[in-house]
């Protein structure tokens, strides 16, 4: 049984009289442990595609099993405890909460999983000295730099040890040798157990993963395993 | 529960910290709503209770009689007036009084002088049972004895503040006043009985009756007022209904007239008191519930504002696993907090401006704050906070997480 299994998923807006086909059937099946990149042109459908992953958004039509459950009929309350629990969510534009440090960042998913101040204290400042920052801990996001901003966004992404990472174009708003130290977590989180997809631009990080998705037009376009080059 | 509680306390302080002085406007309205009914209350609460000692101290046995005249009949020029022949009647044919005197007022607040000094005080003329039904008596000299009266003699009896106005010496007895262009020898200064609802109990000159009616002249038109004690307590409504039925007949009233008299007792006089406070009470209390539900709608214009503002934030909350309720609850419990700490807020200040009024306010009673005020002050502006901050609250949980996370 597959992790996650897209089954004809179609997401569709309507402006006006036009209708947008931002995903136009997609069937696509992840398994545990997998390292994915979605590629593909501006408008081709792959934010569209993580954010369905990532329980954040509905399909128009298809259904989506995560770990052989039909996502379509969970509650909103289901679904939150799956992005609390299953999902990582990593974004291009870090969407950290302004008014909290980064130790509040990294906490603020373990409240809604009911554990204490000084439990959520601990795996924090774990997940931060994961990604380097344990001397960062009481700057507000804005007191940081972008790649800083991104390894926080990264840490809370991890203290909830989620078996799925969904990055999407995590690397978008940084210099190239920040996105090199953070591909280079992501191998490590891959190499650890668990299942990272990436959406990027760049050639540079698509290499790094083990799987290549194409995407054009709201649909798949090539998918293909390639071979690993700069292994970790 | 209590978790959650928690965890929306402490995210709700920081986000009202960080907008500390918006939050203050916002809160305003609850701090003025409060702030007005505590110290409105603190003062009336204050008065009645010292208000209710000294009609206490009135003594529970006294019945006070005087005449009535409606506005109505007073604008047409009619009065109605209580004579001698009444104070006869009721002293020779109802049972059960222990004593009875007349009270004679001059017209208005009269001059008192001695030599180069003048004061305004309340003069009457009454009878040595004053004395008696008032508990009142000279601490020098004597009272108003049967045969000053009678003999129409021309002294008086003067309280203590009467006595410092004219700055008469320690021991007054002796000395000469003058009242309405007569002289008056002093033959007892009174028992000092303080002040009554700012009123000065010791600012006072009586004279014997017969003295005042003569000096009053027409006497036809003279209205006295007539002060009487029951013997047993038990008796005091039997007293009165005797007293009204002597009256009605003797003053040749119908069957449908109105009295155009009052029999009075100190419970009532208390009660009246009680009436005028609970309307003030009332009064600041619409007024107050209208400040709150106005400074209810400012809580949840600003909670709405807040939403929209951080409706990315909710997104972002919503994307790391917060469910309907964490979001519910953040919102809500930050209504309650401003609301809450604008009731605090308001309740020190209310006491503050209560005491301070109280205090510039010469003979005022102390203030008090009775423990319903606060608790009914923090749990309206408490309810008050849930109430306008369901609304928001409500927005921002049912908030789509993909749609929040896209807002600009
Ligand atoms: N909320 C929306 N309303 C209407 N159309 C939308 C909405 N979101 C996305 N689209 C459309 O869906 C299509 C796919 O968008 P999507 O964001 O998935 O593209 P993308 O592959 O992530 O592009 P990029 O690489 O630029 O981020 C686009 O044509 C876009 O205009
Ligand atoms: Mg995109």
């Amino acid at each position: 049984m597959s992790l996650i299994k897209f089954q004809n998923i179609s997401k569709h807006y309507h402006m006006g009289d036009q209708v947008v086909r931002a995903l136009d059937g997609v069937d696509i099946s992840i398994e545990a442990n997998d390292y994915v990149a979605f590629v593909g042109t501006s408008g081709s459908g792959k934010s569209t595609m993580m954010n369905i992953l990532g329980c954040l958004d509905h399909p128009t039509t298809g259904e989506y099993h995560l770990n052989g459950n039909n996502v379509e009929v969970m509650s909103a309350n289901e679904l939150a405890e799956i992005r609390n629990r299953e999902i990582g969510f990593i974004f291009q534009s870090f969407n950290l909460l302004p008014r909290a440090d980064a130790l509040s960042n990294v906490m603020q998913p373990l409240i809604y999983r009911g554990i204490h101040l000084k439990e959520r204290k601990v795996l924090a400042m774990d997940a931060l000295s994961r990604v380097n920052l344990e001397d960062r801990v009481d700057h507000l996001p804005s007191q940081l730099s972008g790649g800083q901003r991104q390894r926080v966004a990264i840490a809370r992404a991890l203290v909830t040890k989620p078996s799925i990472l969904l990055a999407d174009e995590p690397t978008g708003n940084l210099d190239s040798k920040t996105t090199i130290e953070i591909m280079k977590l992501f191998n490590e989180l891959h190499s650890e157990g668990h299942t990272v997809i990436v959406v990027t631009h760049e050639a540079e990080i698509a290499k790094h993963c083990h799987r290549l998705v194409e995407m054009k037009d709201g649909k798949i376009f090539n998918d293909s395993m390639q071979q690993k080059v700069g292994a970790s | 529960m209590w978790f959650a509680l928690m965890e929306s306390s402490r995210s709700a302080l920081s986000s009202i910290l960080a907008h500390g002085f918006r939050s203050f406007l916002t809160t305003l309205g609850i701090v003025i709503g409060v702030a007005s009914v505590i110290s409105v209350v603190s003062l009336t609460e204050g008065l009645s209770a010292s208000i209710g000692q000294q009609i206490q101290s009135l003594g529970t046995n006294n019945l006070t009689v005087r005449s009535y005249t409606p506005l109505e009949d007073r604008m047409k020029g009619i009065s109605a007036r209580l004579s001698n022949d009444d104070l006869d009647l009721i002293e020779s044919r109802v049972e059960g009084i222990a004593s009875i005197t007349p009270i004679l007022f001059a017209h208005r607040a009269s001059q008192v002088k001695s030599g180069s000094n003048t004061a305004f005080s309340q003069i009457f003329g009454t009878t040595y049972a004053y004395q008696d039904v008032e508990q009142l008596y000279a601490k020098k000299g004597r009272f108003i004895a049967r045969s000053d009266s009678l003999t129409r003699r021309r002294v008086c009896v003067i309280g203590e503040t009467v006595r410092t106005n004219l700055s008469l010496p320690e021991d007054p007895i002796g000395e000469y006043v003058e009242v309405a262009g007569e002289w008056f020898k002093i033959i007892g200064l009174l028992d000092s009985k303080g002040k009554m609802l700012g009123f000065d109990q010791d600012d006072l000159v009586i004279l014997p009756y017969k003295t005042m009616q003569s000096l009053m002249g027409n006497q036809r038109r003279s209205d006295i007022q007539i002060q009487l004690t029951v013997a047993d307590q038990a008796e005091m409504e039997n007293v009165r209904e005797r007293i009204r039925t002597l009256l009605r007949a003797e003053h040749g009233l119908k069957a449908g007239d109105a009295d155009d008299f009052r029999i009075q007792t100190a419970e009532q006089l208390s009660e009246t008191f009680n009436n005028i406070i609970n309307t003030v009470t009332v009064v600041v209390g619409g007024i107050v519930s209208i400040s709150l539900l106005v400074g209810g709608i400012g809580i949840m214009n600003i909670m709405l504002v807040s939403v929209t503002e951080r409706t990315r934030e909710i997104g972002i909350c919503k994307a790391i696993g917060a469910k309907r309720h964490h979001i519910l609850m953040q919102f809500l419990v930050e209504a309650l907090l401003l609301s809450l700490i604008g009731g605090l807020i308001g309740l020190g200040l209310g006491y503050g401006l209560g005491a301070l009024i109280a205090m510039s306010i010469p003979s005022f009673p102390p203030i008090s704050i009775p423990l319903w005020a606060v608790v009914m002050a923090l749990g309206f502006s408490g309810l008050v906070g849930i109430v306008f901050g369901i609304l928001p609250a409500a927005k921002a949980a049912n908030l789509d997480p993909i749609d929040a996370l896209r807002y600009e």
